[in-house]
């Protein structure tokens, strides 16, 4: 795991803020800023971009920071919340439902480690599936552009499909540039043409 | 009578009386319902809290359900609006120091005129405007964009709009962290107390109809319970229409204020229900019609094409596609409830569940199942009409 992420702490009260930076602390943290108010949230978050946020589940500055996150260029970053340990049905929902609400049982020193570890690696996972998804989207339209410049030079060359790619590969080889961008040239210099 | 137990989560905000009467005044109990309300801390712990089933029910902001169920939000799900709890109500303030400048443009506060006071603002100021609003599913934002959307200065980005929590309004307006805002009672009226800020406008002068609070559930939920998803509907119907009796005002502030719910001294609930708003320190309270509004016009009705007009601001927002978005937002009002829950109780209900928005100038006799239902007035500042009927609507 690593300890250099930079974690932004939203908490008022100085004794609870004490708690949560000596447990990060011992956990091998040490990048951590504390922030105590909403006006301090909007601006510390831009000058900071941390990778990690805590607050508490109770905190109405939960509000801002929904919103932050909505903005669209928003980076996405996990969000770790705390609650108080007798809510442990809600606390295995908020985990359950995988989104954005990764809660911290209660403030207890030791535990805060180990559930802040589980909260980053389970926002990786997501961003990795995520990340994924966006691969598989962009090959199939990477295909769908191949097949059509394959198309174009079959009907313009009278050749057929196995030789109209060998040659969007060979010209592809002999530019330095990839298949999907010779045959992006090809369909957009086609479509202009039409 | 057995009674079923329901609760009903709840922001500290004056809107949420229906909810307090239905409890207080026993509105409740007499439709077999042991109504606990709960308070939260923030818009995104209520709907978490909805979510996740701890709450049956929420007091909500009008969008908030709609972006819920088109998966936006940290905990999206698929949300009902079973009837609206209240039709405008909030303020738009200025801070001192803008309040200054903008006089000094020649601007007079007529508590009234958008277009004046468009122009007063942005005439008096040369960096980016930065605006409060409570969360960012909300009417408040959606009533600045329609508002401000002609103002070039507002096309070119330099309007920055901020979420922060309405108690601390007051605070960040003082602060300089704002120079504007837009926010439910009681917080527009603290914020002139506690750090002078100066009303400009009520969000009815922007939309004179804007659906503000509806009654939210998980929809699953709500076809799991109809009968007491109809009770519910029903309480809330007769302690709103018990609140919209001039002669009930008093008293209504006085067990809001003695409420544990609130905690709200009577001077911060008076203004709201009363529609006599204090807009600068030094100033007598002025006279506003429409201010906050809980049951005259068919208020609680859920139009679905509030839904759709709705929808059309988070669709533009989040680029999605439009026409999606309003079939989906047309679902979640729930209009189709509403009258079944009300039909025992004789209630007079509009032959549509859609209407033209904007539409009406002056109030207006309706179709309806008595024919005695009057409708608006509900127009916009700027002449807007939206017509979901033909799906095209319109900027005049």
């Amino acid at each position: 795991m690593r300890t250099d992420l930079k974690i932004l702490v939203v908490e008022p009260e100085p004794d609870k803020a004490r708690d949560i930076i000596d447990a990060l602390m011992n956990g091998g943290w040490s990048d951590v800023t504390v922030i105590g108010s909403t006006g301090a949230l909007v601006r510390t978050l831009s000058k900071q971009d941390p990778d990690i946020i805590l607050i508490d589940l109770q905190n109405p500055d939960r509000d801002t920071l929904e919103h932050l996150s909505l903005v669209s260029n928003a980076k996405s970053r996990p969000v770790a919340m705390f609650v108080d340990h007798t809510d442990e049905a809600m606390t295995q929902a908020a985990i359950s439902s995988g989104l954005s609400a990764y809660v911290v049982n209660g403030l207890q020193k030791d535990r805060i480690k180990p559930v802040l570890e589980t909260a980053i690696a389970r926002f990786r996972m997501i961003e990795k599936m995520q990340s994924e998804l966006d691969a598989a989207k962009r090959a199939l339209s990477d295909r769908k552009t191949i097949d059509r410049a394959k198309g174009l030079l079959m009907r313009a060359r009278q050749i057929s499909e196995e030789d109209a790619y060998g040659l969007l590969r060979k010209t592809a080889m002999d530019q330095g540039r990839k298949v999907i961008d010779v045959a992006g040239a090809l369909v957009t210099a086609a479509d202009l043409l039409q | 009578m057995k009674m079923t137990q329901v609760r009903c989560g709840y922001l500290p905000l004056v809107d949420c009386a229906p909810l307090i009467i239905a409890r207080e005044l026993k509105f409740a109990a007499e439709e077999g319902l042991d109504l606990t309300l709960a308070k939260q801390p923030s818009w995104s712990a209520l709907r978490d809290q909805l979510a996740l089933g701890k709450i049956d029910f929420a007091h909500m902001l009008s969008p908030l359900p709609i972006a819920m169920s088109l998966g936006l939000g940290g905990m999206p799900g698929a949300i009902d609006a079973l009837m609206v709890l209240s039709v405008n109500g909030t303020v738009i303030g200025v801070s001192d120091d803008l309040s200054t400048k903008m006089l000094a443009t020649g601007w007079r506060n007529g508590f009234d005129d958008p277009r004046a006071t468009a122009a007063a603002i942005f005439s008096a100021t040369s960096t980016p405007l930065r605006i409060g609003i409570p969360f960012p599913f909300s009417m408040h934002r959606m009533l600045l964009e329609h508002w401000l959307s002609d103002v070039p200065a507002y096309q070119n980005g330099e309007v920055e709009i901020i979420t922060i929590p309405p108690p601390q309004m007051a605070n960040a307006v003082r602060d300089g962290i704002l120079d504007m805002f837009c926010v439910g009672e009681p917080w527009g009226s603290v914020a002139v107390q506690q750090s002078g800020a100066v009303l400009v406008l009520p969000g009815a002068s922007i939309w004179q109809f804007a659906p503000e609070k509806v009654l939210g559930a998980r929809h699953d939920w709500v076809e799991q319970n109809r009968d007491v998803c109809f009770a519910m509907i029903r309480a809330i119907f007769r302690a709103a229409k018990w609140l919209s009796q001039a002669e009930n005002i008093p008293l209504a502030v006085e067990i809001l204020a003695r409420s544990q719910h609130l905690d709200l001294p009577d001077h911060a609930i008076d203004p709201a229900l009363g529609g006599n708003i204090p807009t600068s320190i030094n100033e007598a309270p002025r006279r506003t019609e429409r201010l906050l509004e809980f049951h005259n016009g068919a208020a609680n009705f859920p139009w679905r094409s509030q839904a759709s007009w709705i929808a059309d601001h988070i669709s533009r927002w989040h680029d999605l596609d439009p026409k999606t978005s309003r079939a989906t937002a047309a679902c979640c009002f729930r209009s189709d409830l509403y009258r079944e829950a009300l039909a025992p109780m004789g209630v007079d209900m509009p032959g549509a569940s859609e209407k033209v928005e904007g539409a009406m100038q002056h109030p207006l006799a309706v179709a309806s199942t008595k024919g005695q239902m009057i409708l608006g007035p509900d127009v916009f500042f700027d002449g807007a009409i939206f017509d979901f009927g033909t799906q095209a609507a319109m900027k005049k």
